[in-house]
Parts: structure tokens; C-alpha cells; sequence
């Protein structure tokens, strides 16, 4: 078998706060391939975010990875050093982050901090740095983007900061891109040639993407497989088509039903999943969702369901699937 | 659950059915430069919008990124100081009106503000996040403010537990639903919502848009919805609002706009929708704008959308088009609308 591009083993990352210990990613196991899309979609408290925070190694105090591998390239990036971290972090694997504002600094022009970035990793002069931060703020659709060049965070809109933080991570041409919600800030226009772009990038430099959306609609058109987050834990993993066709988790078939379609009248209700999500901190015994499951047995209360292969290439974590 | 929270204001008022009324607004952001740090220039955000919002409604904007919806929510409200124009609240024209009624009124308008990351005070914890407003307009007991901070994390679908806890041990969406909480906790009459539900998964997103319909409903909550998730949109709102460089550029229900829309903005803007479904995503035709995305600084001339308007005749680049009524309660400004 041919090494994965990355593979993250039995991931574990807590945090331990006065309170307890939050069990924010409990035995997370995934692979990506080079070129390939990865999605990973699941209830918002999941571990998602923390999940990719934990591949960067961006984990601060009281949180921990507490277990398991990240291996880069065969390379644990759990055991990496602080100067080999600092080499591919921005660089050959590079990060999208959830939230803009906190990764941009308002103090600095954003061209400052596009040309800081590639002046590092592409080992550019000045001016060919602000020549290179001008053309990824024209791709991604920024107008006028050499007078921007000069304008700080606060003077952009939401998706234009979104798309600062883009252009930022794609400017090194990363082997790696870890995108968090990268487009939840964009209409759908730019939202299509943001994809497009990333896309680009898989095709031209066999940039492997891990996609972190809540747009159902994003995965499907852009992900070749999809990875499904519940309470820390993977519940289900799914080439894209067999997801959105044969979901094998209950958990994956109330999120798809809880899609707003344009055919439904406006107004009408919307299906929620009914309950709660579990606190991370006291996890019930058994599956995590059992609490909110229609399918749940009293062997789903006792016992917790391992992540198996129910059919081609996809795997999920229930007694009952389907 | 939203059964329980007390209605504040026994609608006395027997106003008209218009809560909201915006006439020709504009905020012009000025650019400085030189040395003197004179006005060079300014970016148009809004440019000239007229809007109505009826009692009770949930009003769509959607539009381009950087098309200045954020920026017509927060002068709605007052938060951006408009550059021209007026914005009539029940009456009262807030852009005349002094800044002691203002304030008064503030706790009847709310903003749930797009970027639930920095919108939150990160020093706070999340109960005082939520009371903060309570306590600005001397609303309740420190008891009784407890209390409907429980109350609001539950309906928001948090743990009330957590009222101790900080923003950045909340993931995004659930910071995204502490604004909400925030925003509910006055009993507001008016809530701009600001992409409410953006960072939040299906689910919680059918549980907030059920929640707003639900309060819409109870106490006749009126909305400004801004989203770029067109089928949420076309969920909750009625009527819908297309922006586009800091004009509307069409308006009618959401079953017009969606089923024949008249602008090539909002066409466009439809085609590019994702559709959750891998085989339809495969297939579908999508319209890719070309050409540059125009600058709020330098406007086009005629026609804003005209340089990227695969229909844009003479006419288009010298004249600007009047939003007029192209199908009937359907308007939009474009001198070749429809498909
Ligand atoms: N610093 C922290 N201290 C305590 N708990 C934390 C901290 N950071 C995150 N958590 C908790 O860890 C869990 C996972 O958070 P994470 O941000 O990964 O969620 P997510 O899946 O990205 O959600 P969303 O879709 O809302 O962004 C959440 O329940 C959150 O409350
Ligand atoms: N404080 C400011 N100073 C200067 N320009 C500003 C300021 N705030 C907003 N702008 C500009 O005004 C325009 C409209 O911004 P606004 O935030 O209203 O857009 P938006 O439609 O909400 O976009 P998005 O969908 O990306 O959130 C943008 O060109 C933006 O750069
Ligand atoms: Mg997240
Ligand atoms: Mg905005």
C-alpha cells in the first residue's frame, strides 16, 4: 500500500478544565491521500475544529493531545519539534481557520501579512512577496487588489477577510490544506470560485484538502469522501456518493433530513434532531447519540458501537445502520 | 420553549403594519490620504436603499460578499452612522431623532452580529455576555436576569450549565448561538440578523430557524435576515431582497424571485447555489461571472452590474436602471430582465 499523505491515528485531545476534563476528540482515526478532498461535516461541538487545531499542533493550555498519531508523510507531527513544526506549518501544510479575525492581525495591512507568509516559506524578496500578495488577493476576487494591499482587517467586509485568510494559506502552494469553514462567510458566487480555486490547487500541485463545512450542498460538490463527527468521535466515514445516497449512521440520516429544500414550502417546520448533544464531559456509557436516536436499543445504552466497515469504502459506528 | 419567555410590551400600539421604513439610505466610508489625511475618495457600501419591513415579517438580503448588507443592517440600527437618508422606526425617524430616545429604543432593535468570534467579549463569561444587555436598560433582578439567562441558553440549545464558562472554550456555532441569546434577551421588536446561522450544523441550524419562526409567530417578532445560504432564506423569509454593489437590485417574494428571477445577478446568484446532492451537483449548469468584481470606490457607470452582465447592451453602460416593478410585486432594476 502506498503511504497516505496523512494519516491521524486513535487522536485524542482534551481539554482539562476546573469543571472536568472536556473530551473534545475522543479516538478520531482518518486518512487523506495526496489530491484528495476530504469533508468532515458533524453536530457543532463535535470536534471538528479541534480536530484540525490538533493536526497543526495549535492545541493551547488546558487542552492536550493526550494519544495518538498524526503522521505527515510517515512524520508524527504529535512528536515533531517546535523548528521542524515552524517548517511546514504555513507551508507545506497550511490552515484555513474557522475564525478570521482572531488569525488576522488588525494592527498589520493585509498585504503586510500575505507577503510575511510566502517571504518565509517561497523564500522571496520584498517586492516579489507584494507582487505575489496582490495576485492571490486578485484570485480570490478581491477588487482593486493592489490598493488593498494597504488597508487593514477592520476595512474588509466578512467574506473579504475570509478570503485574506484564503489567499494567505494558499500562497505557498501547500501539499496540505486544512480548511475550516472556509466559506461560510461567502455568497455563493465567490463561494464557487474559492472551491474552484482550492480545487485548482489539488489538480496543479496534488494539494490534499481536508474541508471542515457545514454546507452539505459544498460537500457534495466538492469532496470525494466524507468523514461524519459526532461528540468526538467519527461515526461514519463514506465515499461522497454513498453518503448523501446510502448514510449508514442515524446520526448521518437526521442531518441530511434536516436540509431546508427549495421545493418545501416556506415556513413549514424543519427537522431538528430532538435532545441534546451529550456533554463531553460526562459521555454517556454506550453510543453518544442513543440519547437522540429513533433506532436505539438497550444495547446502544450499554455497549459503544466500533467503527466498522457496514459496505464499500464506507465504515460507521453502529449496531443498527441503515 | 420559546413559550416562556415573557412578552415585555402588551402591543398596545396600534401602529400601522410598516415597522420599518428606510428611505434612500446611504453610508459612504471615507478614504483618507496624503499627508493632511484628507477624504481622497470613499467606498459607497450602501448607496442609496429603499426598504420597507412589515410587523411581523422576516425580510431576505442576500447579495455578493462586500455588497454592503452588514453595513445596511448595522445603519439600520443605528450602529454605522448613515451618510444620507432615513430610517423610520415605528414612527420615530431614527436618524433625526435625539440620542436619549435612541438609546431608549436601542433595546428594541438587536443585532445577532455575522462574526461570532469577535462580536463576543473574550474577558466575559458567557452569562454575563447574555445579561449585558439586561443590565444596560436596568432590566429585572440579578435573580430574575439568572434566571432568563438559563433560560435563553436553553432555547438557543446550550447547555445552561455552562453560563460560567468563556467564549473560547464555545466552539463556532455555539458562540454563534450566544449572540443569538444575547440578541433574544430583551425581547426585541426588530433583530437584524447577520448570517445567524452560518457556522452552524443542519441541525441547529433547523432549531434556530424553527426558534425564529416560532418567536416571529408568538410575539410578532420582525426580521432583517441576512444569509448566503439561499434555501434557508427562501425558508424563512417571505419576501426577498437582492443586493449588488450597494444597491437592491431586486425585491418580490421568494417564490417569484427564486422561480423566475428577473435581475441576471439573481440569476447568476441562484444558479451558483450548491445543491446537496452529489449526482445534481455533477450535472447542473452554473453561470461563473467573469470579468472584474467592480470596486464600491469607482462604481460602474450605467447599469452597476453591467461589466459582468453577459447581456449588457449600450443602454446598460450609460444609463443607470430604475428598480421598477417587472412582474407583478416583483421589482428589479435591469433594462433586459427575465431569463
Ligand atoms: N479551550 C477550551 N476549553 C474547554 N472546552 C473547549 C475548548 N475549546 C473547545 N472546547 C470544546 O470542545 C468541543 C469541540 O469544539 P470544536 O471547536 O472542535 O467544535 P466544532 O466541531 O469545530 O464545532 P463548530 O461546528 O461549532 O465549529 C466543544 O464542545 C467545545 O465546547
Ligand atoms: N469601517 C469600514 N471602513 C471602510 N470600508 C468599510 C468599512 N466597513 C465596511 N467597508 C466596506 O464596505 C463594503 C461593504 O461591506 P459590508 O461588510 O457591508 O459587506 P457585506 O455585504 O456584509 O459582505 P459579506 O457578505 O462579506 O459580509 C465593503 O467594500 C467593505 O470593504
Ligand atoms: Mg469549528
Ligand atoms: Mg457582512
Amino acid at each position: 500500500m502506498t503511504e497516505k499523505l496523512l494519516e491521524v491515528q486513535n487522536l485524542r485531545t482534551h481539554f482539562f478544565t476546573r469543571t472536568g476534563v472536556v473530551k473534545a476528540v475522543e479516538d478520531v482515526s482518518f486518512y487523506l491521500e495526496e489530491g484528495e478532498t476530504l469533508g468532515v461535516v458533524g453536530e457543532s461541538g463535535s470536534g471538528k475544529s479541534v480536530t484540525s487545531l490538533s493536526i497543526m499542533r495549535l492545541i493551547d493550555k488546558p487542552g492536550k493531545i493526550v494519544g495518538g498519531k498524526i503522521l505527515f508523510k510517515g512524520e508524527d507531527i504529535a512528536e515533531m519539534d517546535e523548528d521542524r513544526l515552524l517548517q511546514i506549518r504555513g507551508g507545506k501544510i497550511a490552515m484555513i481557520f474557522q475564525d478570521p479575525m482572531t488569525s488576522l492581525n488588525p494592527v498589520l495591512t493585509v498585504g503586510f501579512q500575505i507577503a510575511e507568509a510566502v517571504k518565509t516559506h517561497l523564500k522571496l524578496d520584498d517586492k516579489a512577496a507584494m507582487n505575489r500578495a496582490a495576485e492571490m488577493l486578485e484570485r480570490v476576487r478581491i477588487p482593486e487588489a493592489r490598493r488593498r494591499l494597504n488597508h487593514y482587517p477592520h476595512e474588509f467586509s466578512g467574506g473579504m477577510r475570509q478570503r485574506v485568510m484564503i489567499a494567505i494559506a494558499l500562497s505557498c502552494n501547500p501539499q496540505l490544506l486544512i480548511a475550516d469553514e472556509p466559506t461560510t462567510a461567502l455568497d455563493v458566487t465567490i463561494q464557487a470560485q474559492v472551491l474552484e480555486l482550492i480545487k485548482g490547487l489539488s489538480k496543479e500541485f496534488r494539494t490534499a484538502t481536508l474541508l471542515i463545512t457545514h454546507d452539505l450542498g459544498v460537500v457534495a460538490g466538492t469532496c470525494d469522501r466524507v468523514v461524519v463527527m459526532y461528540a468526538g468521535r467519527v461515526v461514519e466515514s463514506a465515499p461522497t456518493h454513498t453518503l448523501f445516497k446510502k448514510p449508514a449512521h442515524p446520526y448521518t440520516q437526521a442531518l441530511l433530513q434536516a436540509i431546508p429544500r427549495p421545493d418545501e414550502p416556506p415556513g413549514s417546520r424543519l427537522h431538528a434532531i430532538s435532545g441534546q448533544p451529550p456533554s463531553l464531559i460526562n459521555l454517556p456509557a454506550g453510543c453518544p447519540f442513543a440519547p437522540r436516536c429513533v433506532k436505539a436499543q438497550a444495547r446502544c445504552r450499554q455497549e459503544l458501537p466500533p467503527l466498522e466497515t457496514k459496505g464499500a469504502g464506507q465504515m460507521a459506528a453502529c449496531f443498527y445502520p441503515y | 420553549m420559546a413559550a416562556e419567555i415573557a412578552q415585555p410590551y402588551p402591543s398596545a400600539e396600534v401602529a400601522s403594519d410598516t415597522l420599518v421604513d428606510v428611505r434612500n439610505l446611504k453610508v459612504h466610508f471615507p478614504i483618507r490620504g496624503g499627508l493632511l489625511g484628507r477624504t481622497v475618495a470613499s467606498v459607497k457600501a450602501v448607496d442609496g436603499v429603499d426598504l420597507t419591513i412589515k410587523r411581523g415579517e422576516t425580510l431576505g438580503l442576500v447579495g455578493e460578499s462586500g455588497c454592503g448588507k452588514s453595513t445596511l443592517g448595522r445603519a439600520v440600527l443605528q450602529l454605522v452612522k448613515p451618510t444620507d437618508g432615513s430610517v423610520i422606526f415605528e414612527g420615530t425617524d431614527l436618524t433625526r431623532t435625539s440620542y436619549g430616545t435612541l438609546r431608549r429604543m436601542r433595546a428594541d432593535m438587536q443585532m445577532i452580529f455575522q462574526d461570532p468570534f469577535s462580536s463576543l467579549d473574550p474577558r466575559f463569561t458567557v452569562g454575563r455576555i447574555i445579561s449585558e444587555p439586561m443590565v444596560n436598560f436596568g432590566r429585572g433582578t440579578s435573580q430574575e436576569r439568572e434566571a432568563r439567562v438559563k433560560e435563553l441558553l436553553q432555547v438557543v440549545g446550550l447547555n445552561p450549565a455552562w453560563v460560567h464558562r468563556y467564549p473560547h472554550e464555545f466552539s463556532g456555532g455555539q458562540r454563534q448561538r450566544i449572540g443569538i441569546a444575547r440578541a433574544l434577551a430583551l425581547n426585541p421588536k426588530f433583530i437584524v440578523a447577520d448570517e445567524p446561522i452560518s457556522a452552524l450544523d443542519v441541525s441547529i441550524q433547523a432549531q434556530v430557524l424553527n426558534l425564529l419562526a416560532d418567536l416571529r409567530d408568538q410575539f410578532n417578532l420582525t426580521y432583517l435576515f441576512i444569509a448566503h445560504n439561499l434555501s434557508a432564506v427562501k425558508h424563512v423569509s417571505k419576501r426577498v431582497a437582492v443586493m449588488y454593489l450597494g444597491h437592491i437590485v431586486e425585491l418580490g417574494s421568494g417564490d417569484d424571485v427564486y422561480a423566475n428571477p428577473q435581475h441576471p445577478y439573481t440569476i447568476a446568484l441562484l444558479s451558483a447555489s450548491p445543491i446537496p446532492d452529489p449526482e445534481l451537483e455533477l450535472t447542473r449548469k452554473r453561470i461563473i461571472l467573469t470579468g472584474d468584481v467592480p470596486s464600491p470606490v469607482n462604481p460602474p457607470s450605467g447599469c452597476p452590474f453591467h461589466p459582468r452582465c453577459w447581456k449588457a447592451q449600450a443602454i446598460c453602460r450609460e444609463v443607470a436602471p430604475p428598480l421598477e416593478e417587472k412582474r407583478p410585486n416583483q421589482i428589479a432594476a435591469c433594462h433586459f430582465p427575465g431569463a
